[in-house]
């Protein structure tokens, strides 16, 4: 099955560079407010872009946010080479933190980004090879059923 | 008709706060507060409008306030926000106001003068 992308764009993001972080996201919001969403999609994926781009920053050398839209959803493909997750389980449990003390002192490591991601996405998809990288693939309906 | 709205240079007031920068940013309402020095949360539960309480003064606050559509920032505790995070602010027109008071004390006052954390 395919579908055809309306608009698609990619952001990089850098490992590390917390002065930075976030504009991928704000970009995401602004392009997504410019055709028109519906502001509550909007919201949703803005936390979700967000979120994934900070883990990179956090826990990747390197690594991409994809946006594509298409008539029927969004999808945000974050990819990153980096330290990849061991456990993914263990990963998505709410509280659930390796983030060093630096990163806590600055307020990251609550362990809720990837919770807020997976509870504001319609269809999670989480794919991460220890050493290697991770990869989200995150997709909002944009008709039909929706989350609140 | 009495405008009933609580606008930034309101609270600046009320709260004796110090405008750190965005002196032209005090004209903007407030429609709510939120507190909580850890992003996730603030990124998760914070809505349009709202003044942050924190004692976070790096640059990712500002990201973080120009994603969420917040009123602007409060910087608690007497701590005084980083160069960088000055210029991110300068650079998106996010107003950073600071206090010596401790957040508990800021917060209570904003609550008595009208700021409510729920809506
Ligand atoms: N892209 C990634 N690469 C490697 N590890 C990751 C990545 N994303 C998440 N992790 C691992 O999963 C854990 C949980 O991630 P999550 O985003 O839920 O919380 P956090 O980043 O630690 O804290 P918060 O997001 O609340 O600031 C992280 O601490 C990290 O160990
Ligand atoms: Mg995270």
């Amino acid at each position: 099955m395919s579908t055809v992308a309306v608009l698609s764009q990619t952001f990089n993001i850098k490992g590390g560079d917390f002065v930075n972080a976030g504009e991928p996201a704000c970009k995401i919001r602004n392009i997504l407010r410019e055709i028109g969403i519906n502001a509550n999609v909007i919201r949703r994926v803005a936390i979700a872009a967000y979120e994934a781009e900070m883990n990179v920053v956090m826990y990747a050398r390197q690594g991409e946010i994809r946006l594509k839209i298409t008539p029927h959803k969004i999808l945000l493909e974050i990819e990153d080479t980096g330290q990849g997750i061991e456990d993914i389980t263990l990963a998505m449990q709410p509280g659930y933190s390796t983030a060093t003390e630096e990163m806590r002192e600055m307020g990251f490591g609550a362990g809720m980004g990837l919770p807020n991601i997976k509870k504001n996405s319609d269809i999670f998809n989480i794919h991460s090879t220890h050493g290697k990288g991770t990869r989200l693939k995150l997709t909002f309906k944009l008709n039909g059923k929706t989350k609140k | 008709m009495i405008d009933s709205k609580i606008y930034i240079s309101d609270i600046i007031k009320a709260g004796n706060l110090q405008v750190i920068y965005g002196e032209h940013l005090t004209k903007r309402a407030i429609k709510g507060g939120y507190a909580s020095d850890l992003l996730s949360d603030v990124i998760g539960n914070s809505k349009a409008d709202d003044i942050w309480v924190t004692l976070q003064g790096h640059p990712n606050i500002i990201a973080v306030a120009k994603l969420k559509e917040l009123a602007g920032i409060i910087i608690v505790n007497g701590r005084r926000p980083e160069a960088d995070t000055l210029n991110k602010a300068k650079a998106e027109d996010i107003i950073i106001l600071s206090s010596n008071l401790p957040a508990f004390e800021i917060i209570g006052k904003l609550y008595a003068f009208g700021i409510s954390g729920l809506r």
